[in-house]
């Protein structure tokens, strides 16, 4: 017998269906639904048009509220609010009001709502993140999500998966983020459609929780339709006294059948820059050459967790951010801002000249909080560089690690954190 | 289900905005948005085309952005069924959860062409092409997707399920999955 992969484990966990194959379609159980101010109030709305009397688990429902929030208008206002009542109406547990919200791929596995061996469905295309526990995590769309806020179940296709080795050592300066970007600058956007990225390997076995998610939170940018990273001690340290639930670890079997195999060495990788419009255009730090910006944005469910804050504190600690860019830091969750309010990150940033922000989307997908004027130039440790995506349709986005994001707001230009430091 | 049709051959990467151009997404009228299917690629096509015909398309359908209203249009304008090589990913989950059935059968969606005679048995997972007197084994659609699609959607999928689950649940049989 051919061995099976974690997510045909995980897969085979959920599902009725016995021996599958890829491209079958199965109907499978959700553990953890979630959905956001942007889709949730439509989700709602089908969830109500089917006349189900209730949803299928308010333990297992995520309503979170925040990409726009606080409210940044009267149409956001009125987004939150129904997904608010609709929370109370049916006792829905996992409901964040602002102050306890956080960017909803930060704060689940932070909560310990999301575990290994889980079945995780959102509807929005970053739930992918939570891959990093080794969850199967996907996103769909809002009438899928009132399909399972009913029933429980979610109908999913089999995926093929392409299997990443990384090894070698890391780099100084060089993170998830600039491992992600490189792999994406390998394969293209495309390069994993319909797949399963599963990311593997001695350099990754050494990552911290926070690079692991920024990891797998960007395998949609390259087609996938999950990324995902074996459980291991790491990853179980890190669920120690947050998990609400018990979990199932499982790993591929050693002789699983991949669709790919590529071996990256990781000790050739330079901290990475990907250039407008695409997340593929991805250059070394050494290649980049003279872009001057005018804004440098620090945070996002990719990297706006807390070790993402303390690397940039070391880069700006004493220094001043550059006279003409705005530097907004916004900490993914109230345990983020928590943590690095005790740690003295927000001095450090706050000294520096930048602004530190409440925990939301904001200025990722030009919500709020940061959005572009034409002609401008942003650094950003967000995921997403597309036309427009930060505000204004000539505007531009260069996406990076939180090291270069901040070394760059002290330069005034794209630079090597070595440069500043 | 039998479905019957003639075919309308399609090349690769046909993306939602060939489907239906952005320029009508300010309605969500089945019926305003099949008037204008396909009409960026081939402005004439909705009215070359009978209901009840099938899109024979190449890889990658569906591609682009994430909009319900492509299958959507395609449905209203009375396209029983579309026939791929392969199909972007949401465009695949957005057809069957509204309810239009799409096959992925590289070998069928080659060598099918504009005028073709085409008959989908959904149950066994078998295509015809009458014309050329060919048969394709395709991977069945499972019965719960064939359910999907014969009520209209996911959504009245859900409804029906809802019920049937009641009715266990009255009989004192509450099934899991
Ligand atoms: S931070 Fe950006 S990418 Fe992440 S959920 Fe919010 S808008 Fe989406």
């Amino acid at each position: 017998m051919v061995g099976k992969t974690i997510v045909e484990k995980i897969l085979s966990a959920h599902t009725t269906t016995s021996n599958f194959k890829i491209g079958d379609i199965l109907k499978a159980r959700v553990d953890f639904a979630f959905a956001n101010d942007i889709t949730g109030p439509l989700a709602i709305k089908y969830f109500q048009e089917t006349g189900a009397r209730g949803v299928f688990d308010k333990r297992r429902i995520g309503l979170i509220p925040d990409h726009f929030t606080p409210n940044k208008d009267i149409k956001s206002a009125e987004q939150c609010k129904l997904l608010r009542e609709f929370a109370r109406e049916e006792g829905i547990e996992n409901y964040f009001e602002v102050g306890k919200m956080g960017i909803e791929h930060a704060l689940l596995p932070e909560k310990g709502l999301v575990l290994p061996g889980d079945l995780v469905v959102g509807a929005d295309s970053h739930t992918d993140t939570s891959g990093a526990l080794g969850a199967l995590a996907i996103g769909v769309g809002s009438t899928d999500l009132a399909a399972i806020m009913a029933l429980g179940e979610v109908w999913l296709r089999v995926p093929p998966t392409l299997k990443f080795v990384y090894s070698g050592k890391l780099n100084k300066w060089v993170g998830g983020k600039d491992l992600i970007l490189y792999t994406i600058s390998l394969i293209g956007v495309e390069g994993a459609n319909y797949r399963v990225m599963e990311f593997t390997g001695e350099a990754i076995r050494s990552l911290s929780m926070d690079n692991r998610f920024t990891m797998c939170n960007m395998a949609i940018e390259a087609g996938a339709k999950t990324g995902i990273i074996e459980p291991d001690e790491i990853t179980l340290e890190y669920l120690r006294g947050r998990a609400v639930r018990p979990y199932q670890v499982y790993k591929s079997d050693p002789d699983a059948s991949y669709e790919k195999i590529i071996e990256i060495e990781v000790s050739k990788i330079e901290p990475q820059v990907a250039f407008p419009h695409l997340p593929e255009k991805s250059k070394p730090i050494s290649k980049v050459g003279e872009v001057k910006i005018d804004q440098a944005v620090i945070g996002s469910c990719t990297n706006g967790r807390i070790e993402d804050l303390r690397i940039a504190a070391q880069i700006l600690k004493g220094q001043q951010v550059h006279p003409e860019v705005r530097l907004i830091i916004i900490p993914a969750t109230p345990e983020v801002y928590r943590e690095a309010l005790r740690e003295g990150l927000l001095e450090i940033f706050t000294s520096a000249g930048a602004v530190v922000s409440t925990p939301t989307c904001g200025p990722c997908l030009g919500g709020h909080m940061g959005v572009l004027a034409a002609g401008e130039k942003a650094i950003s440790t967000t995921n997403r560089n597309f036309v427009g995506r930060m505000g204004h349709p000539q505007s531009e986005v260069y996406l990076a690690s939180p090291a270069v994001a901040a070394a760059s707001a002290l330069a005034g230009r794209i630079v090597s954190p070595e440069e500043v430091i | 289900m039998i479905i019957k049709g003639k075919a309308w051959k399609f090349p690769d990467h046909i993306d939602t905005d060939l489907i239906i151009p952005a320029r009508y997404l300010n309605t969500s009228d089945p019926e305003e948005l099949a008037r204008h299917c396909m009409e960026d690629y081939d402005a004439t096509f909705i009215k070359k085309m009978s209901r009840g015909d099938i899109i024979v398309a190449g890889k990658n359908f569906g591609c682009g952005s994430s909009r319900e209203h492509a299958p959507l249009a395609l449905k209203a304008a009375g396209v029983s069924a579309v026939i791929a090589k392969s199909f972007a990913r949401i465009f695949f989950r957005n057809a069957i959860n509204i309810g239009l059935p799409i096959f992925e059968a590289e070998e069928a969606a080659e060598e099918g062409l504009t005028g073709d005679q085409l008959e989908v048995d959904t149950r066994e997972g078998i295509i015809k092409n009458l014309s050329q007197d060919k048969v394709y084994q395709i991977n069945p659609l499972p019965e719960f997707i064939q359910s999907i699609i014969a009520l209209g959607g996911l959504k009245e999928y859900v409804q029906e399920e809802l019920k049937r689950r009641e009715k266990d649940v009255q009989y004192g049989e509450k099934k899991e999955l």
